[in-house]
């Protein structure tokens, strides 16, 4: 261990990579100073009095030097089995051309890496960086922006659907002993009328004890609809911080399903703000946590215009020595008549050492308002238990069962039939490492 | 094959059965009947192997074996079945799941291969029709969002699969309309046979019209107060159950 703080070492390793004059060299040395001021978030921000990042500041992290050479089936084995998708994939925050592929697209779509954008319009990028999370969100907002290079960036024009689902997939690979850490950046804009699913897909292999440091700004026009998948599957020694800003006009609807199967120390954090009439928000989580996991997810529904909805469920499932965080805030700006929110944190508890902190946030300024919340922290239901086995079920499998079935019901809300498969797959061999539910598969929809 | 003696068990510290002896061979239908809080419901959740009561005394055997001792599920593979009076909701668990899971279970302890996939949708809809349920329904999650009657016509199109040696019944009858009864009461006597029995608890005599009881039993104060065949359910429906309370006590 260095004897600099983590700060001081993210401030060096800036200094140390050759900087890119190009037109976000400004942007970046503000974000850097940013950075400075605010340096790495402490338990003593309200934001983060559940969460600490000390696992991040012990580790010394490399900015990876070149793209490392992955394995071609690499990418096909992590990325989400038959699933008709545009793909662009991701190792360790640099796209690879050679690994992704993104024909079939129709007109109007245009998706790319963000240093291709940044080399071909730079001034176009620049404008559309930065728009909502602002340099000042959280010093990792700002870390990210200080080192933004790559990332991806998807365009859809007006009235453009986009049928086929698209799929950026992040994979965070071991190098040969270092940690790496970094900053990828997700452009979205969604034209008016257009139509979109996305899959922000983050990966670890081989056990990667990389930093994954993400931030996705997403703007959405009238009528703009976009179904966002992010699902994370770090390797249990990974750290990820991640977050997403969603600006929405008009009568646009954004929906979000934020899958948390892995990572050491996770942090999420699920902003939208329904800037106009009728725009709405949908958030949909699920956690499982087992081990010395430690998942926190922050959301935040910025109700800023009247007649605007959301609505919210998120679930976990703790184990062993898990921790988790939910935290759900509502806003409601004073004018904001006529808005309906929703939401509801369930928890259920397998092990006596599992915890959660979980916490609703109402900040309501208009009088005119439909809003309900709700937590619940509970265990396996024993009457539920009780029918099961009074049937032939035998307790262990019960448990796994009903454990099961109370993740599964996030997974039953996206659409997408091939990831919920795939998903219903992986949260199965997570909750029943046994194999007790092996007959699920059988029987399906 | 089932024999009770002397049973007495509290439940949560209090005394809900005092005494109560039942035996019961292959082949007959008992109808265990009562007022409220006399123990029926809990007496059926006993014999399934509800874990939250306390043996005082007494004993309960099946074929011979300590069934106070078993597991649920083991009593589940030794052929008995609870028809709940208050079936559970298993959001996320879906019907046919849970039936073919459970009858391969029960299988599988009798060290018989799992069912054929065919063979077990074919079973699974020739008891649908038998009870009248719609195909899509099985597709449902276990008892979301099923009226009261559905749940209850669920339990005994589970029974029918399942196909238990002894099945007791916990006001299975209750809350149903007589069309419903009498869909009930024709999958009860669809499974009856020499080798099978029944313990129907109930508070009503309305479902004995239709399955027809050997034994009719009236539980109170915690004992079995008085025992006799079907007319006694008749002068229950007429008289009420003061009558034998007030027996009870003065002998």
């Amino acid at each position: 261990m260095s004897e600099q703080s983590a700060k001081e070492r993210f401030l060096a390793q800036f200094e140390r990579v050759s900087q890119h004059e190009d037109a976000l060299a400004p942007l970046r040395r503000d974000a850097l100073a940013r950075f400075r001021e605010l340096g790495l978030p402490t338990r003593h921000q309200e934001d983060w009095k559940y969460t600490s990042v000390r696992q991040i500041e012990q580790n010394d992290f490399e900015l990876p030097a070149d793209t490392l050479e992955i394995p071609d089936d690499l990418a096909r084995r992590e990325g989400v089995p038959g699933l008709d998708a545009a793909r662009l994939v991701f190792v360790n925050g640099r796209y690879s051309e050679s690994l992704s592929h993104t024909e079939g697209l129709p007109d109007g779509v245009s998706v790319r890496s963000l240093a291709q954008a940044i080399g071909e319009a730079p001034e176009r990028v620049r404008e559309d960086i930065a728009r909502q999370s602002g340099l000042d969100f959280s010093g990792f907002t700002a870390l990210n922006t200080a080192f933004v290079e790559d990332g991806a960036v998807l365009e859809v024009a007006a009235n453009t659907a986009v049928e086929n689902p698209i799929e950026l997939l992040f994979l965070s690979v071991a190098g040969d002993q270092s940690r790496y850490v970094f900053h990828p950046r997700v452009l979205i804009r969604m034209g008016q009328g257009a139509e979109a699913t996305v899959l922000e897909h983050h990966a670890g292999v081989n056990g990667a004890s990389n930093f994954n440091n993400a931030v996705t700004e997403i703007t959405l026009d009238d009528q703009a609809r976009l179904e966002h998948y992010r699902i994370q599957r770090e390797s249990t020694a990974g750290f990820h911080i991640g977050s997403v800003h969603v600006d929405q006009g008009r009568a646009s609807r954004y929906v979000n399903h934020n899958i948390n199967l892995g990572g050491a120390l996770v942090r999420n954090d699920i902003n939208s703000r329904l800037s106009d009439v009728e725009a709405e928000a949908v958030f949909n989580g699920l956690y499982l946590v087992s081990n010395k996991q430690h998942v926190d997810n922050h959301t935040c529904v910025d109700h800023a215009s009247p007649h605007t909805y959301s609505d919210e469920l998120y679930k976990g499932v703790l184990d062993g020595k898990g921790k988790a965080v939910f935290n759900g805030r509502v806003k409601v700006h004073p004018d904001a008549q006529k808005i309906e929110a929703h939401q509801k944190n369930d928890n259920l508890l397998l092990s006596k050492l599992a915890e959660i902190d979980t916490k609703p946030e109402l900040e309501i300024y208009a009088d005119d308002v439909i809003c309900s919340h709700g937590a619940t922290v509970g265990q396996i239901d024993r009457g539920a238990l009780f029918y099961l086995r009074s049937r032939g079920i035998d307790e262990a499998k019960a448990r796994d069962l009903l454990t099961y079935a109370f993740a599964e019901s996030v997974i039953e809300r996206m659409p997408l039939a091939a990831v919920r498969e795939w998903l219903e797959g992986l949260v199965v061999n997570r909750i029943s490492g046994e194999g007790l539910l092996d007959d699920l598969e059988t029987e399906g929809e | 094959m089932l024999k009770i003696e002397n049973l007495k068990v509290r439940v949560e510290g209090k005394e809900i059965l005092n005494g109560v002896n039942l035996e019961v061979k292959p082949g007959e239908v008992h109808a265990i009947m009562g007022p409220n809080g006399s123990g029926k419901s809990t007496l059926a959740h006993i014999l399934a192997g509800r874990g939250d009561y306390e043996v005082v005394e007494g004993k309960a055997t099946w074929h011979g074996q300590d069934l106070l001792e078993m597991e649920p599920e083991e009593r589940a593979y030794a052929g008995l079945f609870l028809a709940f009076q208050y079936p559970v909701e298993i959001p996320g668990v879906n019907n046919v799941y849970l039936l073919k899971a459970a009858l391969n279970a029960i299988r599988e302890n009798r060290g018989e291969e799992p069912i054929d996939s065919a063979d077990f949708l074919a079973l699974v809809k020739e008891k649908m029709k038998l009870m009248g349920m719609d195909e899509a329904f099985i597709r449902r999650s276990v008892n979301e969002g099923f009226s009261g009657g559905e749940k209850k016509r669920n339990e005994i199109f589970q029974m029918l699969v399942l196909e238990p040696t002894l099945a007791v019944l916990d006001e299975t009858d209750s809350g149903l309309d007589i069309d419903a009864l009498k869909i009930v009461a024709q999958g009860i006597n669809k499974l009856r046979s020499d080798d099978r029995a029944f313990v129907m608890v109930t508070h009503y005599q309305r479902l004995l019209d239709y399955v027809e009881p050997d034994f009719v039993h009236v539980l109170s104060g915690g004992r079995i107060a008085k025992s006799g065949d079907k007319n006694l359910a008749v002068e229950l429906e007429k008289h009420g159950y003061d009558w034998i309370e007030k027996e009870a006590t003065s002998a």
